[in-house]
């Protein structure tokens, strides 16, 4: 650390320091606590003048309301996003191995070809996906929604694979060649077991992105097969908005990611990386 | 037959029947924009429909969303996905005919309207907003009256002036109650309540023969009677409130309620939140005239729900528009919702003294249909009005807005 | 190669065919479709939009031609302009906040871990999410606008997500001169870059270029107009409560990321430099700053093509009918799903999908053509 002269500025600078970082706080705070304080007011008490106070009554019926008009969709949301985020995982890590310790001639570009989908806006192929996806009978049921979110989860976790696998060494995989084995089995036997930091990272990162995606969920599904995040924005799209229930809703959409994210920080933050620098 | 043939035969015409009723167990999925406070309106009549129908179990689909926007788009998905709700709630008049009547998607009701009575009991201006193609498209389960504006009457009084005849008259009050520090005579909320002011500026202006003529390609967009109407919107405008982008449409009126505005040109559902929601009594806490020069017509929009072809529950939807039609149907729901029954035989007696008035206006006024509402203008042509308000909006220029308008109705084929 | 490789380059490619074909139709296949439909009318004819099997005409470039220079769609030309200004809003709040969030961190405060925890947590939520909060604090009467009033200050009076104020205003018409100027000074310098680099062949054909677009611009771009109206678009005032709400959200990742980056420069680099004599200053502006380019180049791109297409977000803060904040991707959505015109959506989807692709593929192609140098 490099050390700085005085005793006395290092103090005054340290101060500075922290004061900045504790308004930053405030800053990404600050929104939760309006949620929070929000959600548990009577709707009654929700008004635009008093909107920083406490609530005088804590009111969890929001919470229980909430609760009973998201049930459906958070399984509905838990089914889609557990089942797409497995799926593109297992198809990205089989993708990297290939990527990373298997090429043939023209896996660049193949790779270059599959990478460039992370970067499309949805929105240029949302009308002929809706065609595509009606046509094979999957509009309205949440199989539709898993197999888009697998496809198009398939750039980012092949990339995340890839990167990982090209830090194992190849003599490791040599010398399970000499060995005699081949294709699969130095994927069982050698690559697979190594992999889970990789898995992790992958799953986590998918998990988060699916969980929270609008666009498709908006437009492939029915009431049945909604995922949370529509209807969220559906509660809170009302004329007369009374914003204890979609404060109430909102943290609940956001409780599972929250909670990935707390425990798993971690490699949340190496997923974040994967993609972006590369090492 | 011995007993055990009896025995036998009962348990057997039971078990079938069971099977029946338990494999017949008949589905009714209405697909609406009704939540909160309208939301007690139709689930009474839902309520009647379950007692009248005990086997069918009724889904409430609601998208909710100011007007239906959402509603809309989301229907719109599920008709492309093949996969349309039993009966939905609609605009009556272009909004449906426009998009989906002629793309051929919903079936023709003129049979309905012929087996169950209701050519005679529907004034012929509503059916005739409700027919296209020689077929008659939805049931109208309400009516709601767009040109009207709202004030206070001790309000009026204290500051001696009465409600504008045309809106002429309607820019002296402005300036009178200027003069006496009411800054922004006329409240104004959000985009869409600025579209529906609008329209009754257009109304006032042009009257109703030409209002329909914009609908039926008799008179263009660019007219010269057009400009004037967008010239004296203009002039309106600058007796509305600065905030008007951040209130809602219930501030609005709110607004005009305490006093800070004089007037508040709405649809009649401000009366019901008037009425209801905040218990004020129609003709003293509220009172209410025909927006300026607008007196004698009747711009109606209209709630409505139809039939699209291929649904699964065909018997339970036909159940559900028979009780829509019907005045029984209607006098549950109407009062609730703070509309009048489509019916001219509605019951009186269930409907506060605002809607007496309206339903007596309903029934002896000339009836012409709401742009802003779904009722004259299909959506291709609605949803670009937008457009042209901002046009309007940002420069201030009655030509551009009229030429603007003329593109857009040259491109949808407005009137053809 | 053993032949056992060689047998086993024809199971990789089998491997990753069903991703390729998968892909392939659903990324590659489907952008085409959509390009085939913005060349179509469909939409234009209410009697065939919704039909169940369409019937539509071949118009060619007329959408693209309307949503540039069309009467009724300058709501699309005040969009594009509007996401220009976001999109640099966004990448120097997120940049500059996510800077120096990980410059004060690297610091070694206590307590370091939960304030990281903190700042980061915004991105494990859903753009929905973030905008329902935050349209709720921007409400004008209420909210952020309160705020000062708990200081004794009077209220705010911003009326954010529902101003109407636009500055920076310029004229559309103005807009082919002023690009064909810009593309000629960037040509000039790129052609003084080539000089320098000692690459004849490739400075002189900058220069040319250069010399062609000032020359255009001088000459005939005065009297190229594409409306035939004047129509000012500038910078919508509405959009600060967007961009606060977005940098609040990804803020937290550009940290991150610099903090890899930091936590890659080896200590003796600092120590070195510290010995030199270099102040804190001058550390972190002559050695760190520079060392943390490619992190800053990585995230401009990610950060850049959300942007682009950001959607949720200003669909959940401002509704789809503020024209105040609209940006391509929502007008796109109602285009379709609101105004039945599906050949004119899918006009809008592509001409996104370009601009994504111009900043993404000369990234691409940088990032693995590097990685085979190594």
């Amino acid at each position: 650390m490099s050390g700085h002269p005085a005793a006395g500025r290092r103090w005054s600078w340290r101060w500075l320091l922290y004061a900045v970082l504790v308004l930053a706080v405030a800053f990404f705070v600050m929104p939760v606590y309006m949620m929070l304080v929000t959600a548990l007011k009577e709707p009654a008490a929700i008004g635009l003048e008093t909107a920083w106070q406490l609530p005088r009554t804590w009111n969890w019926g929001s919470f229980a309301q909430a609760w009973t008009a998201f049930l459906p969709k958070l399984r509905n949301s838990f089914v889609l996003t557990i089942s797409a985020a497995a799926a593109s995982a297992m198809l990205g890590s089989l993708n990297g191995y290939v990527f990373a310790k298997w090429p043939f001639p023209g896996s660049r570009i193949v790779f270059a070809f599959i990478l460039f989908g992370m970067f499309i806006p949805y929105q240029a192929v949302l009308i002929p996906l809706f065609g595509f996806i009606r046509a094979i009978g999957l509009y309205g049921s949440i199989w539709g929604l898993v197999l888009v979110h697998t496809v198009y989860g398939l750039p980012i976790t092949t990339l995340i694979f890839r990167n990982y696998y090209v830090e194992i060494p190849d003599s490791l995989i040599e010398a399970s060649e000499l060995d005699g084995a081949g294709f699969f089995a130095i994927y069982r036997h050698v690559v697979f077991p190594l992999s889970l930091p990789a898995f992790v990272v992958v799953i986590i990162w998918q998990f988060t992105q699916i969980w929270n995606e609008f666009l498709f969920a908006v437009t492939l599904s029915n009431p049945d097969s909604q995922p949370i995040t529509v209807a969220l924005a559906q509660l809170a799209g009302g004329e007369a908005v009374r914003w204890n229930l979609p404060m109430a809703g909102a943290l609940l959409a956001a409780l599972p990611t929250l909670l990935v994210y707390v425990v798993f920080g971690r490699f949340f933050v190496r997923g974040l990386l994967a993609g972006s620098v590369k090492g | 037959m011995t007993r055990r043939t009896a025995f036998f035969l009962v348990v057997a015409l039971v078990s079938v029947l069971g099977a029946a009723t338990a494999r017949g167990q008949e589905k009714l999925e209405i697909f609406s924009w009704w939540a909160g406070d309208e939301g007690p309106a139709l689930q009474a009549l839902l309520d009647r429909y379950a007692a009248q129908n005990p086997s069918i179990a009724v889904v409430n689909s609601t998208v909710t969303g100011g007007s239906g926007v959402n509603a809309r788009a989301v229907l719109k998905t599920r008709m492309l996905g093949g996969d349309p709700p039993d009966s939905f709630q609609v605009h009556a008049g272009q909004e449906l005919i426009g998009t989906w009547v002629v793309a051929n998607r919903m079936e023709d009701l003129t049979s309905l309207f012929k087996s169950e009575g209701w050519m005679n009991q529907f004034p012929p201006g509503l059916i005739a907003l409700l027919s296209a193609k020689g077929g008659i498209w939805s049931v109208p389960v309400n009516i709601h009256r767009s040109n009207v504006m709202w004030y206070v009457p001790a309000n009026l009084k204290k500051w001696g002036v009465t409600p504008p005849k045309t809106w002429d008259e309607f820019l002296t009050t402005c300036a009178a109650l200027q003069a006496q520090g009411v800054k922004a005579p006329l409240a104004l909320g959000e985009n869409w309540t600025v579209n529906h002011l609008w329209e009754s500026v257009a109304l006032g202006v042009l009257g109703p023969d030409a209002w329909s003529g914009l609908w039926s390609g008799r008179v263009r967009m660019d007219d010269a009677k057009v400009v004037k109407v967008w010239e004296t919107f203009g002039k309106v405008l600058a007796c509305t409130n600065a905030d008007a982008s951040g209130l809602s449409w219930q501030q609005a009126t709110d607004r005009m309620l305490k006093g800070d505005s004089a007037f508040n040109v709405m649809g009649d559902w401000a009366a019901g939140y008037m009425a209801t929601t905040l218990k004020l009594k129609p003709g003293e806490g509220f009172g209410w005239a025909a927006s300026p020069g607008t007196g004698g017509t009747f711009m109606m929009l209209s709630d409505s729900f139809g039939l699209p072809k291929g649904v699964k529950h065909h018997n339970a939807a036909q159940k559900w528009l028979k009780l829509l039609g019907s005045r029984e149907g209607q006098d549950i729901f109407n009062p609730l919702k703070g509309s009048i029954a489509a019916r001219l035989d509605s019951d009186p007696a269930k409907y506060n003294a605002y809607l007496q008035s309206a339903a007596k206006d309903w029934k002896v006024n000339k009836v012409v249909g709401s742009l802003v509402h779904g009722a004259v203008a299909p959506e291709s042509f609605a949803s670009q009005f937008g457009t042209v308000m901002e046009i309007y909006l940002g420069s201030k220029n009655a030509q551009a807005a009229a030429s603007a308008s003329r593109a857009i109705a040259d491109q949808v084929g407005l009137g053809k | 190669m053993t032949t056992r490789r060689r047998a086993s380059r024809l199971t990789s490619f089998l491997v990753v065919l069903p991703s390729l074909l998968l892909v392939g139709i659903f990324v590659y296949g489907f952008i085409g479709r959509t390009i085939l439909s913005s060349l179509t009318d469909w939409g234009q004819d209410p009697s065939q939009a919704l039909a169940v099997s369409p019937v539509t005409r071949f118009v060619g470039l007329d959408n693209y031609r309307q949503l540039f220079t069309g009467l009724i769609d300058g709501r699309f030309r005040q969009d594009l302009v509007s996401t220009v200004f976001f999109t640099v809003f966004f990448l120097a709040g997120c940049l500059g906040v996510g800077l120096l969030l990980a410059i004060l961190i690297d610091q070694k405060p206590r307590g370091e871990a939960i304030f990281r925890a903190v700042y980061l947590f915004p991105f494990a939520l859903s753009f929905v999410v973030t905008g329902t909060i935050w349209r709720w604090l921007l409400q004008p009467s209420g909210g952020v606008n309160r705020l000062p009033t708990l200081v004794g200050l009077p209220p705010g009076e911003f009326a954010w997500l529902t101003s109407r104020e636009q500055v920076w205003r310029f004229d559309w018409n103005d807009l082919p001169v002023a690009l064909a100027v810009l593309l000629g000074l960037a040509l000039a310098l790129l052609a003084v870059a080539e000089l320098r680099a000692r690459r004849r062949g490739r400075a002189v054909g900058a220069a040319v270029g250069a010399a062609a677009a000032l020359a255009w611009a001088a000459l005939f771009g005065r009297s190229w107009a594409p409306l035939p109206f004047t129509e000012l678009h500038g910078f919508n005032l509405a959009f600060i409560g967007i961009i606060v709400a977005a940098v609040w959200q990804m803020a937290g990742y550009t940290m991150a990321l610099y903090l890899a980056g930091l936590s890659g420069i080896p200590e003796e680099l600092r120590e070195a430099a510290t010995v030199e004599g270099a102040t804190s200053w001058q550390l972190y502006t002559r050695v760190i700053l520079p060392l943390l380019a490619p992190i800053t180049l990585s995230a401009m791109i990610v950060l850049g093509h959300i942007s682009l297409k950001i959607f949720d977000l200003v669909f959940a803060m401002a509704g789809p009918d503020n024209a105040y904040t609209d940006v391509p991707a929502l007008l796109m959505y109602i285009t379709t799903f609101r105004g039945n015109q599906f050949a004119k959506g899918a006009a809008i989807g592509t001409i996104l999908l370009v601009l994504v692709a111009l900043i993404v593929i000369p990234y691409l192609r940088s990032q693995l053509r590097r990685e085979v140098d190594r």
